[in-house]
C-alpha cells in the first residue's frame, strides 16, 4: 500500500492517449481528469456518487469518477466526455442530443451522454424501460428526462440506418 | 422565411454536448486562491468571539470580516437587512460570518475546520406558526416583512346569503431547486481596476447593484460577467449577489483572484429554497355551484431576511384565485420571518403555493355541493371581459372551457375516472385520475416591468451579422435561441447570421432579470424591435428596401457603417396600451397575459407499500405562439418534473432552522426511473404585444402537477390530503390508520 500523504504516479490512457497523472493515491479521478488533464468536460454535481454528472468509461465501465480513487485507473482506459466524439464528426448520440432537446442548461449532459453511450454499447436497441434503468443513475433537474429518452431511440435508429 | 415555430438547434448545442461549453469550475485564473466561507453553526445568537486554532499556517491565508468591508455591510436588493457578513449578531444557521482564502483548497478546508466560534444563542422561532403568533420577534416589530391585502366587491355580505360556507387549510413545504451546478464566482477586485465578477447567475445587473453598495464605487467600475450556467430555476436569482461579495472582499483584500465555489452539501444548507406556506380559504357558494365569494388568508415563511420575500407573496397572493370569476374577493397576505436560511426565487415564485391550496380547496367545495370537481370549475371559469381578484378585466381570448374538454379527450379522463372507481375496491393498487386548472401572469408583477425599464440593444456588422445585446442569461431554458429566432424571423434573416451577446454589465444593457417568464415575452418583445430599429435606420438612409434578400441587407450594413460608423439600436420597454396598476390598493392589471393551463394526472397508490406513483401526465397550456417547440416542450417537462418532485419526492428535514438532509442521497429528486410519460399540448393564441405572439411560459409548469396529484390521489384513496410533500411516511399513517 502507497503512502497516502505522498503523491504516486499512475499511468493509463485517457481518450486514447497515454497518460501519467501524479496524484496522492485517495484523490479522485473526477479531480486528476480536471485538475491536472485540464479535461473539464467531467463535472462535479454531489460529490457522493448521487448525480451521475462525473461519469466516465473505465475500462468500458460507466464510474462516478467522484467516488474513483486515482489509484484505482492504474493501467485503465478512461474515456471521457471529450473522447466521445471522433474529432468533427458528433457520436450518434451528441448528435441526438441536440435535435431532440437533450441538453438544456448542459451540466448534466457530458454525463448523461456518457451513460447513454454505455447503455447502446451494453444494448443496442434497448426498450423503454432499459433507457430509464440506464440513466437513473444520472439525474437531470431541467428537462424532465422525456427528450433525454426520445434522443437515445433517436441515436439508435439513426446509427442503424447508417450500417 | 418562417424561423418562428420551428426547432431550429439550440445556439449552445455543440458545446454542450462535447463537453467544451465552460462553466464557472472549468476556470482557472494565474494566481487564483480558493475562497470558502465560515458560518453560524446557531440559528440566532451573538457573535462573542472568534479564534484560529489548529496546527494552521494561519499567516498564509487571508481573513475577511465585516470590518474589511469598504462600503456598506448589505445586499442590496429590496431592502437592505441582510448583511454579507454578520458583525454582531445572527440570525439563521449558515449565516457567514468570516471569509477564508488560500491557494491549496485541501488546507483551505483544513482552515476552516479550526475557526472558532463562540456565539451566544438567543430565542428563535422556525415555523410559520410561531412567527405569526409571535413567540418571538425576530424581525421588525411583528415579524411581518410583507402584507397584501387585495379587496374586490363586499366580501362580508356574501356569508348570510350563502348556501353552503366552505373552509379549508393548506400547507406546502419548503423546496431546494437542486441545480446540477452548484453556486460559484470568481472575482478580481482592487481599488484602481475595481471589481470584476464571473459567475453561475440568472441576473448580473442585481450583482452589479449589491457590488456597488458593498465597494461604494462608481457604476463603470463594477463589471459583472455570466458564463454558462448549470440550471438556475430562482436559486441563482439572488443568491449570487451573496457569492459574488464574498469573492470579490477576499479578492479585494489579497490583490489575487478569487474562486468561490460550493459544495453540494454547502449549496443546500446555507441558499434558498422555495418559501413553505400555508393558506386559509373560506369560501361562500350558492346551491348552483356559483362562487359568491372568497376570503384567503396566506402566509409564506421568509426566513431570516426579507430578500424577495415581498415579490414572491405578490404574485402568490394574485394568482390565489384562480382563473375563476368571483364578485367578491379578499385576500390577505404576508412574509414572515423565521430563523432559517432566507427563502427565495424558485420557478413559479408564490404561485404553486397558493394555487395549489385552491386547486385542492375547489374539490373540497364542489364535494360540499355534491357536483364534479370539473363540473363546479366549468360554472365559474372565467371569461373573456371578466374580472380576476384584483380587478383585471380579462381582454385576450380565454377559452378553459375548451381546455378542460381536449385535457380530458387526450386523458380519456371520464372513461378512467368510472374504470378505476370500478377496479379499485378490489384491488391493493388505488388508481385515480385528478386535474388542475390554473394560469401563470407571464413578465413583473403590476407596474414592475414600467419601474425596471427594461433595454436591449442590437448592433450589425459589415457582413451584415446582427448581434443582440441583453443581459438576459441563457441558463438552460434556451434565451440564445429564443432571441436569435425572433431576430431571424423580425429581420427575415438567416438563424446563423444572429449573434447573441454574452451577458456582461461592461458590454450589454440592463434587459432585467432573467425571471418571471419575462425573458421571450417581456425581453424578446425588446429584441424585436431592437433589430427592427437596425433596419428601420438602413431603410431611411435609403440603403436598404422593404423587401430584401440577405445579401441587400449585408450591403446595407457595410455602407451604412462605411459612411456613417456603427450601426446600432435599442428598444426600451413600454407598457401595452391600458395596461394599469395602482400599488395602494393592489388593484387593476397585475399581468400583460397569463398563460392558461389545464394539467391532468393520473396516480396508483400502493396501499401496502403507501407508495404514490404518477403513471401518466398531461399538460395543456395555451401560451401565445410558441416560438420553438422542442425548448417550450422542454420547459414544461422539466417544470412538470419538478411539479412532481414538489409533491411527492423532495422533503427538506429541519432541526433547528438547518436543513439536515442536505445531500443528494437523502433530499430525492425524480429519476429517469421515476418520471410517467409527460405528454404536453400547446392551444396558440397569439398574445398582440409578445414577440410574433408569444407569451411566458418558464413557471407555468411548476404550479399544476401539486393539486393535479393530490386531486388524483384524492380519487384514488377517498382521502383528502391538504399538504405536500406527501411522503409514503405519512400516507401510511393516512391509509394505514383509516384500515386499523
Amino acid at each position: 500500500m502507497p503512502d497516502a500523504s505522498r503523491k504516486v504516479e499512475i499511468n493509463c490512457t485517457v481518450n486514447g492517449e497515454r497518460q501519467t497523472l501524479h496524484a496522492y493515491p485517495m484523490a479522485r479521478l473526477l479531480d486528476a481528469l480536471r485538475e491536472e488533464l485540464r479535461l473539464t468536460g467531467t463535472k462535479e454535481g454531489c460529490g457522493e456518487g448521487e448525480c451521475g454528472a462525473c461519469s466516465v468509461l473505465v475500462d468500458g465501465a460507466l464510474v462516478n469518477s467522484c467516488l474513483v480513487p486515482v489509484l484505482q485507473v492504474e493501467g485503465a482506459e478512461i474515456k471521457t466526455i471529450e473522447g466521445i466524439a471522433s474529432s468533427e464528426q458528433l457520436h450518434a448520440v451528441q448528435q441526438a442530443f441536440i435535435t431532440c432537446g437533450g441538453a438544456q442548461c448542459g451540466i448534466c449532459t457530458p454525463g448523461m451522454i456518457i451513460a447513454a453511450v454505455n447503455l447502446l454499447e451494453r444494448t443496442p436497441e434497448p426498450n423503454e424501460a432499459e433507457i430509464r434503468t440506464g440513466l437513473a443513475g444520472n439525474l437531470c433537474r431541467c428537462t424532465g428526462y422525456m427528450r433525454i429518452f426520445e434522443a437515445v431511440v433517436h441515436a439508435c435508429q439513426s446509427t442503424e440506418a447508417k450500417s | 422565411m418562417h424561423i418562428v415555430g420551428k426547432a431550429v438547434p439550440r445556439k449552445e448545442g455543440r458545446d454542450k454536448v462535447t463537453g467544451q461549453a465552460r462553466y464557472i469550475d472549468d476556470l482557472h485564473f494565474p494566481e487564483m486562491l480558493y475562497g470558502t466561507t465560515i458560518r453560524s453553526p446557531v440559528a440566532r445568537g451573538r457573535i462573542k468571539n472568534i479564534s484560529f486554532a489548529g496546527d494552521i499556517p494561519w499567516d498564509e491565508f487571508v481573513v475577511v470580516t465585516a470590518k474589511d468591508i469598504p462600503g456598506e455591510n448589505a445586499v442590496a436588493l429590496i431592502l437592505l437587512d441582510q448583511p454579507f457578513l454578520a458583525e454582531e449578531f445572527v440570525n439563521h444557521p449558515e449565516e457567514p460570518i468570516l471569509l477564508l482564502a488560500h491557494p491549496d483548497k485541501y488546507l483551505l478546508e483544513e482552515a476552516r475546520r479550526n475557526v472558532q466560534l463562540e456565539i451566544e444563542p438567543l430565542p428563535a422561532i422556525f415555523s410559520l406558526d410561531d412567527s405569526v403568533n409571535k413567540k418571538e420577534i425576530i424581525w421588525g416589530e411583528d415579524n411581518v416583512f410583507k402584507s397584501f391585502h387585495v379587496e374586490k366587491g363586499n366580501v362580508d355580505e356574501v356569508w348570510e346569503s350563502a348556501d353552503f360556507i366552505v373552509e379549508g387549510e393548506y400547507r406546502t413545504g419548503a423546496q431546494e431547486q437542486l441545480y446540477i451546478e452548484n453556486n460559484g464566482v470568481i472575482a478580481i477586485a482592487s481599488p484602481e481596476d475595481g471589481v470584476t465578477v464571473w459567475g453561475s447567475m440568472q441576473c448580473p445587473y442585481y450583482i452589479h447593484k449589491a457590488l456597488l453598495k458593498l465597494f461604494n464605487l462608481p457604476e463603470d467600475k463594477i463589471r459583472v460577467v455570466q458564463v454558462e450556467t448549470g440550471g438556475g430555476f430562482g436559486g441563482k436569482e439572488e443568491y449570487p449577489s451573496m457569492i459574488a461579495g464574498h469573492a470579490a472582499l477576499l479578492a479585494w483584500k489579497s490583490g489575487r483572484p478569487v474562486k468561490i465555489v460550493y459544495d453540494r452539501a454547502e449549496d443546500m444548507a446555507a441558499t434558498t429554497k422555495r418559501h413553505p406556506s400555508w393558506t386559509k380559504h373560506r369560501t361562500a357558494v350558492t346551491r348552483d355551484g356559483k362562487l359568491l365569494g372568497m376570503e384567503i388568508d396566506f402566509v409564506v415563511d421568509g426566513g431570516a431576511y426579507a430578500t424577495l420575500s415581498a415579490v414572491v407573496l405578490s404574485r402568490g397572493t394574485i394568482h390565489a384565485a384562480g382563473p375563476y370569476f368571483c364578485q367578491n374577493v379578499r385576500i390577505k397576505s404576508r412574509a414572515v420571518a423565521t430563523n432559517v436560511p432566507p427563502h427565495g426565487a424558485f420557478r413559479g415564485f408564490g404561485a404553486p403555493q397558493s394555487i395549489f391550496a385552491l386547486e385542492r380547496h375547489l374539490n373540497k367545495v364542489a364535494r360540499t355541493l355534491g357536483l364534479s370537481p370539473e363540473e363546479f370549475r366549468r360554472r365559474n371559469f372565467i371569461q373573456e371581459g371578466q374580472t380576476t381578484a384584483t380587478n383585471q378585466v380579462i381582454h385576450e381570448k380565454v377559452d378553459m372551457d375548451g381546455l378542460m374538454n381536449r385535457a380530458f379527450e387526450l386523458t380519456d379522463y371520464h372513461a378512467k375516472q368510472k374504470r378505476f372507481a370500478e377496479q379499485n375496491p378490489t384491488s391493493r393498487q388505488k388508481k385515480g385520475i385528478g386535474f388542475a386548472s390554473f394560469m401563470h401572469g407571464a413578465g413583473f408583477t403590476g407596474s414592475g416591468e414600467k419601474y425596471l425599464e427594461s433595454v436591449v440593444g442590437a448592433e450589425a456588422t459589415v457582413e451584415g451579422r446582427v448581434r443582440i445585446l441583453a443581459a438576459s442569461t441563457e441558463i438552460g431554458q434556451g434565451t440564445n435561441t429564443i432571441f436569435a429566432q425572433i431576430a431571424s424571423e423580425a429581420l427575415n434573416l438567416d438563424y446563423d447570421s444572429i449573434e447573441v451577446a454574452k451577458p456582461d454589465t461592461g458590454n450589454v444593457p440592463n434587459s432585467g432579470p432573467t425571471v418571471a417568464s419575462r425573458t421571450t415575452m417581456i425581453v424578446g418583445k425588446l429584441v424585436e424591435s431592437a433589430v427592427l430599429g437596425l433596419k428601420q435606420t438602413l431603410i431611411s438612409s435609403g440603403l436598404l428596401k422593404e423587401n430584401y434578400t440577405q445579401a441587400d441587407f449585408a450591403g446595407a450594413c457595410r455602407s451604412y457603417i462605411e459612411q456613417h460608423g456603427a450601426l446600432k439600436s435599442s428598444s426600451k420597454y413600454k407598457a401595452p396600451p391600458g395596461i394599469n396598476w395602482d400599488d395602494e390598493k393592489y388593484e387593476g392589471d397585475a399581468y400583460g397575459a397569463f398563460a392558461w393551463a389545464v394539467y391532468v394526472a393520473e396516480v396508483t397508490v400502493d396501499t401496502v407499500t403507501y407508495e404514490a406513483r404518477v403513471d401518466d401526465f398531461l399538460a395543456l397550456q395555451e401560451v401565445g405562439k410558441v416560438i420553438h417547440p422542442v425548448l417550450a416542450a422542454g420547459q414544461i417537462e422539466g417544470g412538470v418534473a419538478q411539479g412532481i418532485g414538489y409533491t411527492l419526492f423532495e422533503k427538506v428535514v429541519w432541526k433547528d432552522g438547518r436543513m439536515i438532509n442536505n445531500q443528494m442521497t437523502n433530499y430525492i429528486i425524480p429519476t429517469a426511473a421515476d418520471i410517467p410519460p409527460l405528454r404536453v399540448f400547446f392551444e396558440e393564441n397569439p398574445y398582440l404585444y409578445g414577440p410574433a405572439g408569444a407569451k411566458g411560459i418558464g413557471e407555468l409548469p411548476m404550479d399544476g402537477p401539486a393539486p393535479a396529484i393530490l386531486n388524483a390521489i384524492e380519487h384514488a384513496t377517498g382521502m383528502s390530503i391538504n399538504y405536500i410533500p406527501l411522503m409514503p411516511e405519512s400516507l401510511l399513517e393516512i391509509l394505514g390508520g383509516e384500515r386499523a
